[in-house]
């Protein structure tokens, strides 16, 4: 029977963190992933943060498969033909040591686990773990899909992904609500450099980013995206389980509804797809958090819900939790204590830490915009309409024309509800 | 652009699909009897679960193994798990 110091479950971000650490750390380290190679079932949007990838791989921005740089990111609240737009571009984005990246996850993780084999940790690949075992109540091992399939092990940490079947296996967490999950889809459109160039208004390899918002989920909670490749791009839409029931969309019909947009069709004409996927988001925030550790287990990454969806944050995020649960571990082991209260020094070091402090700030916002749609088709539609009034010259005052907006937006929703709407919203983020 | 079917949008993935369907329908008389919404019929993005007259059919192959099923049925009545290691799709991109 095998006895490894650590074994950790999934090559993705948490994941390939804390066995990166612990290899180095001189520990003993196996990660079982159930794909043919880490990345291979791996999707996100496409940003990734050089916090904290730096901390951890300090050569990645000349080593790693990067795409574009990002110099500007747009936000745009959509209505049916058009947007309101609001951009931050900034050349200080330009510079080294950069920021932000976009990258093609399969390709990245890829790479990112050859550096943890580099490190000494066994990667054992095409291996699917089926649940935890345990003694006295304290998880000593897996059992992985293979024949002698039971491994053990000091500690195993959940790295496994927003469906953890670790943590559900474990008891960590319960069912899924549909409010807490989002369902995003995602095309690979291959593009020349040059168009994608001219098309966003970069030169080399800077690149773009669109987060939309209104018309670009039908009104549902969710957000649709553009990100710039080098020779593609990656688009993507998402919404809540619940509006999806609820609205009786498919995803992939929503996809095709927004690359369809009249905004959005001319930025991917003459394109070529490339690859369709789709990932499950936790948007449930820290409601939705499952128990964060037991005796000889820790959860990790999406696994533990750690997404921050109003900062397009979740795999730097899971890199810091790979981070916080290395520590923990290497603590558990110098001081010989791997039971639930040894290692519930992790739920400190993530309760200390950003991951959890902006959770918590945004503990109440996923409720929030459940159950206040008109976030994403009213107040869009208003906002676009009152900017295509203002903007437009006719023998109407600007006085009347802002007293005719008012007056629609009125028709729409009462004062005291607008009021209210946005004192909530405020509320939920402030 | 042109646009593309869903069915040809899942010929530019890889997949390998094991013999055997990983997912399952618990009890079909409960999507006969009890269900009327079948939200998994349109929920999946690459639209795994058919009504076919009186029952679901699972096509599994095309699965990209979101996890979307299980939490849209509203009757919990889909067993889901993973592929067995090394079987579903594979992403080039990702």
């Amino acid at each position: 029977m095998e006895k490894f110091d650590v074994i950790v479950v999934g090559a993705g971000p948490a994941g390939l963190t804390a066995a990166l650490l612990l290899a180095q750390a001189g520990l003993n380290v196996v990660v079982f992933e159930r794909g043919d190679f880490p990345g291979s079932k791996n999707v996100m949007g496409g940003v990734l943060y050089s916090w904290p990838t730096k901390e951890l791989l300090p050569d990645f921005a000349r080593e790693a498969p990067l795409e574009r740089h990002i110099i500007e990111q747009r936000m745009w609240i959509m209505s049916a033909e058009s947007a309101f737009s609001v951009a931050h571009r900034n050349m200080a984005f330009d510079r080294e040591p950069r920021d932000f990246h976009t990258v093609l996850r399969s390709r990245f993780d890829k790479w990112m686990g050859q550096k943890v084999r580099a490190a000494g940790a066994l990667i054992v690949p095409e291996t699917l773990v089926e649940t935890v075992l345990r003694k006295n109540g304290q998880v000593v091992g897996v059992r992985v899909g293979r024949a002698e399939g039971e491994v053990h092990a000091d500690v195993v940490i959940a790295a496994d992904g927003v469906n953890s079947v670790l943590a559900r296996e474990a008891g960590l967490r319960g069912a899924f609500r549909p409010e807490h999950l989002a369902t995003a889809v995602k095309e690979i459109i291959a593009l020349p450099a040059t168009a994608i160039e001219s098309r966003f208004g970069v030169t080399g390899g800077q690149g773009v980013t669109i987060e939309m918002f209104g018309a670009a989920t039908m009104g549902m909670v969710g957000t649709g995206f553009i990100y710039t490749n080098r020779e593609s791009v990656s688009i993507g839409v998402g919404a809540t389980i619940r509006d999806l029931n609820d609205f009786g969309v498919n995803p992939n019909d929503l996809l095709e509804h927004l690359k369809a947009h009249p905004l959005v069709a001319p930025l991917i004409e003459g394109g070529e797809t490339r690859e369709y996927m789709a990932h499950l988001i936790p948007e449930g925030g820290l409601r939705a958090m499952p128990k964060l550790s037991t005796g000889g287990m820790l959860v990790a990454g999406d696994a533990a819900m750690m997404v921050n969806s109003l900062h397009r944050q979740g795999a730097n995020l899971a890199m810091r939790s790979g981070q916080l649960a290395a520590r923990a571990v290497l603590r558990a082991k110098a001081q010989g204590d791997f039971s639930a209260r040894g290692l519930a020094y992790y739920d400190r070091l993530v309760r200390d830490s950003a991951i959890y402090k902006d959770l918590h700030k945004y503990r109440g916002m996923a409720r929030f915009f459940e159950r206040h749609h008109e976030f994403f088709s009213l107040y869009p539609d208003l906002l676009n309409h009152a900017a295509a009034e203002v903007l437009t010259p006719s023998p109407v005052s600007q006085r009347r024309k802002q007293r005719g907006i008012f007056a629609e937006a009125r028709r729409r929703r009462s004062l005291w509800r607008m009021a209210k709407d946005f004192f909530g919203a405020w509320r939920s983020i402030a | 652009m042109k646009k593309l079917s869903l069915e040809e949008k899942l010929f530019l993935d890889s997949f390998r699909p094991d013999r055997e369907s990983h997912l399952v329908i618990k009890d079909p008389r409960v999507c006969l009897e009890k269900c009327t919404a079948k939200w998994c019929t349109f929920t999946c993005p690459v639209r795994t679960y058919r009504w076919d007259v009186d029952h679901i059919t699972v096509f599994y192959e095309g699965c990209v193994e979101c996890g979307t099923c299980p939490v849209s049925c509203e009757f919990g009545n889909i067993e889901w798990r993973y592929p067995r290691g090394g079987f579903g799709v594979t992403f080039k991109y990702g």
